[in-house]
């Protein structure tokens, strides 16, 4: 099965139905179903291959939930790329996925600009909004997306191009080298994981669920996918910034389904939630980062009639694990166990399965992605042989404990990508950029814990002499260069770096003294 | 519109806290949410800001973005609270 029949599937069931609620507008699953036709045979006449990539670089919004089915229509492999990426890391991604399509607006025209002269193979560009805002790039086609989706263009299903094992979606992840690497998910590994997790979370058509988190994020993108198989309807947000507006969303929509990572209950926990009906709220999940027990405590007290799952996951399998909910009192720190149809085990050093103890966290199932686009090496390095001829497993570079009863409890990185919500950092990627500030003598970059994003990204930096550079430089630059999640929370100056033997900086020495 | 008394120390906090000190690319009908400048904690550090400073009041329910989406929302919202506070004074 192909990942666009949950749409498809969905309105030719429930036509009628309201699928997608986003910026007070509403549409029924018949409406989407018919746009994103439209717009698949848009991208098709612009020469839209199947297999092509089609880079998805907005903020939440229908066009992005368009786009996405689109390109699956159209028998390509869509990328959602956060919004707030900046022209270097873009054009990365652009060119190392070649891609053929960027479906953008002109909010993010500064950046697109800045990217146009360096990405040759990315030949056309659809820009979303108003026809007013236009762009004229050299040697791009750019092309109205209200136009493509424009009521006298063909809305007939376009004939299926792809088949279950093509590649459905790049997710590009930061690697340790700091040059991020794009997860490849098939339709199988999509199609497995949304009905694993749609079937421990008991979603149904009448769920009302709830999205804030960007769609660039997989947790954000699952709630669309999940949403849509089960002909349920999603509330899509752009984000949680003004917390009273979502609530009363939440109300007034009657969500049923509220996916969260800690920063937002951490918000959610600050007002008095007791003022807004939340009785419809059937479960809460939370990834990214473990909720902090008094969270837990407090979310089971101003919700009690609510589930609430506390899970883990990886971009290179979409989830690992969840807790079952009636073990949140019993094991708070735990993230459980595997879900419906996936094998987790714990190996040690040499890859040998612990019934209990510490060790590598390996998955197995259909839920785990081909490799990295193009790089065959990273890919060696997590996906190794599995017990069946040609199949192959993840090793998840991630730390667990595990107990006599076989719940999981996460303990820390192999490698030193820093976990912050749930997105991985690469201190290489951040130390880079660092290292582009006239005045930087040297930059590390180590992840310190913190009670609500897991681990917070912290810079140590020395100067070259007379150089005087505030924090607040420090920060600008990042900001200027990275995804706003990558910009360092706190920015140490130091006379001096710890040095190993050979020379090098001596990250582990300075872990230990910024975290402990 | 004539400025607001509180544009300049509302834009100084502003810049200060959400884009690191460069404001010039910041126009004061620019939206927090669409420029991606405020997450929904810098949303809570502005609203203890204007608490403090202004001596008002913000209830949950004024955590909208008619309220504080830009620097004119702002201003005008604290212009707002400081008449309803005065007027519940004088009533």
């Amino acid at each position: 099965m192909q990942v666009e029949r949950f749409l498809e599937d969905s309105a030719s069931q429930r036509p009628d139905k309201v699928a997608l609620v986003c910026g007070g507008r509403r549409f029924t699953y018949a409406e989407l179903d018919l746009a994103a036709n439209r717009l698949a045979h848009g991208l098709i006449t612009a020469g839209l291959r199947r297999g092509d990539r089609v880079a998805i670089y907005l903020e939440n919004s229908v066009e992005a939930v368009l786009g996405l089915f689109a390109t699956l229509k159209a028998g390509g492999v869509f990328m959602v790329i956060n919004p707030t990426t900046k022209a270097d890391k873009l054009s990365f991604i652009l060119n190392n996925s070649r891609a053929a399509v960027l479906l953008t607006d002109a909010r993010r025209r500064p950046e697109v600009m800045k990217v146009a002269g360096r990405t040759p193979h990315t030949g056309v560009v659809v820009l979303a909004g108003h026809p007013e805002s236009g762009l004229a790039l050299d040697g791009k086609s750019v092309l109205a997306f209200e136009d493509l989706i424009g009521p006298e263009r063909d809305d007939s299903k376009p004939a299926s191009r792809s088949i279950d094992i093509d590649l459905a979606a790049l997710i590009y992840t930061s690697g340790s080298t700091g040059t991020p690497k794009g997860v490849m998910l098939t339709h199988v590994n999509i199609v497995a994981a949304a009905t694993s997790i749609t079937t421990y979370l008991e979603n149904v058509e009448s769920d009302v669920i709830l999205d804030v988190l960007p769609l660039s994020f997989d947790y954000g993108l699952y709630q669309v996918l999940m949403a849509f198989k089960v002909g349920a309807t999603l509330v899509l947000e752009r984000s949680f910034t003004y917390p009273h507006a979502v609530l009363e969303t939440i109300v007034a929509e009657g969500v049923t389904g509220l996916p969260i990572v800690p920063t937002i209950s951490a918000v959610l926990l600050q007002l008095d939630l007791r003022r807004y009906d939340l009785s419809r709220v059937r479960y809460v999940t939370n990834t990214a980062a473990a909720l902090p027990t008094s969270h837990i405590v407090e979310l089971r007290r101003l919700l009690p009639h609510a589930k609430i799952y506390s899970m883990y996951g990886l971009t290179e399998c979409k989830r690992v694990s969840y807790l079952p909910p009636d073990q949140i009192d019993i094991r708070p720190t735990s993230v459980g166990k595997g879900m419906p149809n996936e094998e987790v085990y714990v190996v040690d050093e040499q890859g040998t399965c612990l019934p209990s103890g510490v060790g590598e966290l390996v998955i197995r199932g259909s839920n785990v992605m081909k490799g990295y686009w193009e790089m065959p090496d990273e890919t060696d390095r997590v996906l190794k042989p599995g017990p069946l001829p040609g199949e192959r497993v993840l090793y998840s570079g991630d730390l667990f404990r595990i107990d006599e009863e076989g719940y999981l409890y996460f303990l820390g990185r192999k490698d030193d990508i820093i976990k912050t919500r749930g997105e991985k950092v690469s201190p290489r990627e951040v130390e880079n950029a660092l290292y582009e500030l006239p005045g930087v003598a040297e930059a590390a970059v180590v992840g310190v814990p913190d009670p609500v994003l897991g681990q917070a990204v912290k810079a140590v930096l020395t100067l070259r002499e007379g150089v005087a550079i505030t924090e607040r430089d420090v920060l600008l630059h990042c900001a200027e260069r990275l995804e706003n999640f990558m910009v360092p929370k706190v920015v140490e100056f130091r006379e001096a770096l710890p040095r190993t033997s050979s020379g090098k900086i001596d990250k582990k020495t300075l872990h230990e003294a910024v975290t402990g | 519109m004539t400025e607001s008394r509180f544009r300049s120390d509302i834009r100084a906090y502003v810049v200060e806290n959400f884009l690191f000190g460069r404001g010039d690319e910041l126009r004061d009908d620019d939206s927090f949410l669409e420029s991606g400048l405020i997450d929904s904690t810098g949303v809570l550090g502005l609203v203890g800001y204007l608490e403090t400073t202004f001596a008002i009041a913000v209830a949950d329910e004024d955590l909208v973005p008619a309220n504080l989406d830009s620097v004119v929302r702002v201003c005008q919202f604290v212009e707002r609270k400081l008449q309803e506070q005065a007027a519940q004074r004088a009533g």
